[in-house]
């Protein structure tokens, strides 16, 4: 005899429910016994941001630089002295002219010059203000604006000093020019370019090659003869990675704020929701990869390359889109990083609000509704 | 007469021009154990996906436990457990959890998988593993929890897909009284094999070349009409005739 059990939509929910939860807490529990995913999950982004931030904001100790002293004075004298006693300048007085300046630069044993106008020291008494050039080398952005604030203060040091037995103050100005790079571009770059990077890898490789090792195992056939839906297999494989993207985003601005300095000028719900929006299209690229390839190996192979690669190259964290052929800067567009790295820029940054990057939202938003539709209809034909 | 729970009519899978499954059909009754012989590339493994729902048919039709291939795949999937020959149970969880994940996406009941685990466990004398990483037990150990996790939920059907690949013989053993336990619960078994002693545990087998089924009976009648003394002489006299191999 056949009997129909149709059980009421509710009831069905709620199984469905009850059997997602199960599933992702499986999900949870393969991460989390997994030490060399923890490891890449929640290290890498610690060590990037470590690596780039401190490669790019450490203290910067014994810099060369070059004095061009046309002054030749008592004041300009003393002013070169108290710099030569500071931890942070090597002073090289070799009597060069200011147009070899950008030679040594360009040789890469100086990083900084100060120059001193003629008659500096009668200006000073005279007009009871001063001038002073600061040439720095921008090529590494950091550095220079660092090495600019020490010798800033120097300066200040000593302008606070002549100043203290003085009836009218004098003023030392200093002239400063980034050569090379004048708006220092990249300074902050690289926390928002670090987030997409992290993100994709993260997302995308380990959603890739945790749903692929099913198919590899065997248990995927087991589940897809179970009743479980094919669709919730996919969505709680995703939802541990969404997770755990967050708890990675959120340490990554933890870092940059307390551990770099810098602040999140914008919405902090705002780029945790452009955040989720990215993890979401970085998961759907991962499910894409894995309804596509068989094998862990290859998952991994086309996430690294075919996502690690263009997320470098193509987002504008690395190397400036303005800069590239035309041909290139058309593809960048379909690298949804480039978006999310603008965004992140834009909010992190800028402190901009949402009518600002909307269009941006819009077409990463896009990216994520085609991809999953373009998954999905893969995973059905696969199913039959 | 006998509850006929699988039923097949000229079932077939057309993959292009290549005919996996020609036009098979037969029955399977209530607790039967049904051995699903077939060399190599024969197209065992085609039907089997086909009958649990994982593989729509070209042609032909089947219902499992009372329910249509193609539009009920659903309720099929409830009322059926499913072993592979890939050992897939997960290594990374112990074997409690494993249990409690397959009886969960069933639609257990916590209450229902605490006894039922507990049974389990006892039964198959896993006391002190159980809160172990499956992947640290031995293989034989695999495959039996592997059984019983497939037909956790009472199953109506269990279909076993060479279950027993690379264990020893008295594991095998074992492994078929765990099999032999639960025909007797009144589940139905269809198993496919490599091994033809396994075959002669079963109540009834069918042996496919090329895509057909060509010959099923008992494993005693099967070698009476073939004039053969043992089940791989008739299995022999059948295979080698087929064009398909690997």
């Amino acid at each position: 005899m056949r009997c129909f059990t149709n059980s009421p939509g509710v009831q069905n929910a709620e199984t469905n429910m009850k059997q997602f939860a199960i599933f992702v807490k499986k999900e949870f529990a393969h991460v989390l016994r997994d030490r060399k995913t923890l490891l890449i999950l929640f290290g890498m982004p610690v060590m990037q941001i470590l690596i780039f931030g401190f490669a790019l904001t450490n203290e910067v100790k014994n810099s060369a630089i070059v004095v061009v002293d046309y002054a030749q004075d008592e004041a300009s004298q003393r002013l070169i002295s108290r710099i030569e006693a500071s931890r942070y300048f090597e002073v090289n007085k070799a009597a060069i002219d200011h147009h070899q300046i950008e030679e040594s630069f360009k040789q890469g044993n100086v990083k900084l010059a100060l120059i001193f106008p003629q008659n500096f020291e009668a200006d000073l008494m005279h007009q009871n203000k001063a001038q002073v050039q600061i040439i720095t080398d921008a090529t590494d952005p950091n550095t220079a604006n660092t090495l600019t604030n020490y010798m800033t203060a120097i300066i200040q040091d000593y302008q606070a000093d002549i100043n203290q037995n003085a009836s009218i103050a004098y003023r030392i100005i200093p002239e400063t020019k980034m050569l090379y790079n004048p708006q220092l571009k990249s300074v902050h770059g690289f926390v928002p370019g670090v987030m997409a990077l992290v993100l994709m890898l993260v997302c995308v490789m380990m959603t890739a090659v945790s749903i692929v090792r099913e198919k590899e195992m065997g248990t995927m056939e087991i589940l897809l003869v179970s009743p479980f839906k094919p669709l919730l297999v996919i969505l709680s494989k995703a939802v541990p990675y969404l997770i755990l993207s967050l708890i990675n985003v959120a340490s990554i601005l933890c870092l940059s704020v307390f551990v770099l300095d810098l602040p999140v000028n914008g919405s902090l719900i705002l780029l945790f929701a452009e955040s989720t929006l990215f993890i979401i299209t970085c998961l759907t690229i991962g499910i894409f990869i894995s309804v596509r390839t068989g094998s862990q190996q290859v998952a991994m192979l086309i996430s690294l390359m075919g996502m690690m690669l263009p997320t470098i190259l193509f987002s504008g964290f690395m190397f400036p889109i303005e800069n590239m052929p035309k041909v290139l800067q058309l593809i960048t567009n379909i690298v949804p990083a480039k978006w999310y790295y603008i965004i992140v820029k834009s909010i992190m940054i800028k402190g901009l609000g949402f009518s600002a990057i909307w269009k941006e939202t819009v077409i990463l938003l896009g990216m994520t509704l085609f991809l999953l539709i373009i998954s999905l209809k893969t995973f059905k034909i696969r199913l039959a | 007469m006998q509850d006929v729970v699988i039923k097949t009519d000229k079932l077939t899978k057309r993959f292009g021009d290549f005919v996996a499954t020609n036009a098979i059909t037969f029955g399977v009754y209530k607790g039967e154990i049904f051995g699903f012989l077939g060399a190599n590339g024969a197209g065992k493994t085609t039907a089997m996906r086909m009958l649990c729902g994982l593989s729509k048919p070209s042609s032909g039709d089947a219902t499992i436990a009372g329910f249509n291939v193609y539009r009920e795949t659903e309720e099929i999937k409830k009322n059926i457990g499913y072993m592979s020959q890939k050992f897939s149970l997960y290594e990374d969880l112990t074997v409690l959890e494993n249990i409690r994940f397959f009886g969960g996406i069933y639609g257990l009941t916590d209450q229902q998988i605490k006894t039922k685990s507990e049974e389990l466990i006892e039964r198959l004398g896993l006391e002190s593993e159980a809160k172990k990483l499956v992947g640290s037990l031995p293989l034989g150990w695999k495959q039996k929890l592997s059984f019983s996790v497939a037909v956790l939920h009472e199953p109506r059907i269990v279909f076993l897909d060479e279950p027993t690949g690379g264990v020893d013989p008295v594991t095998r053993r074992q492994f078929w009284d765990l099999i032999y336990a639960a025909a007797e619960r009144g589940v139905t078994v269809f198993v496919t094999t490599h091994y033809m002693d396994e075959a002669e545990y079963c109540n009834r087998i069918s042996i496919m070349v090329d895509g057909k089924i060509e010959a099923l009976d008992s494993p005693t009648q099967l070698k009476r009409n073939f004039n053969a003394s043992s089940m791989d002489e008739v299995f022999y006299q059948l295979a080698r005739g087929a064009k398909r191999g690997d």
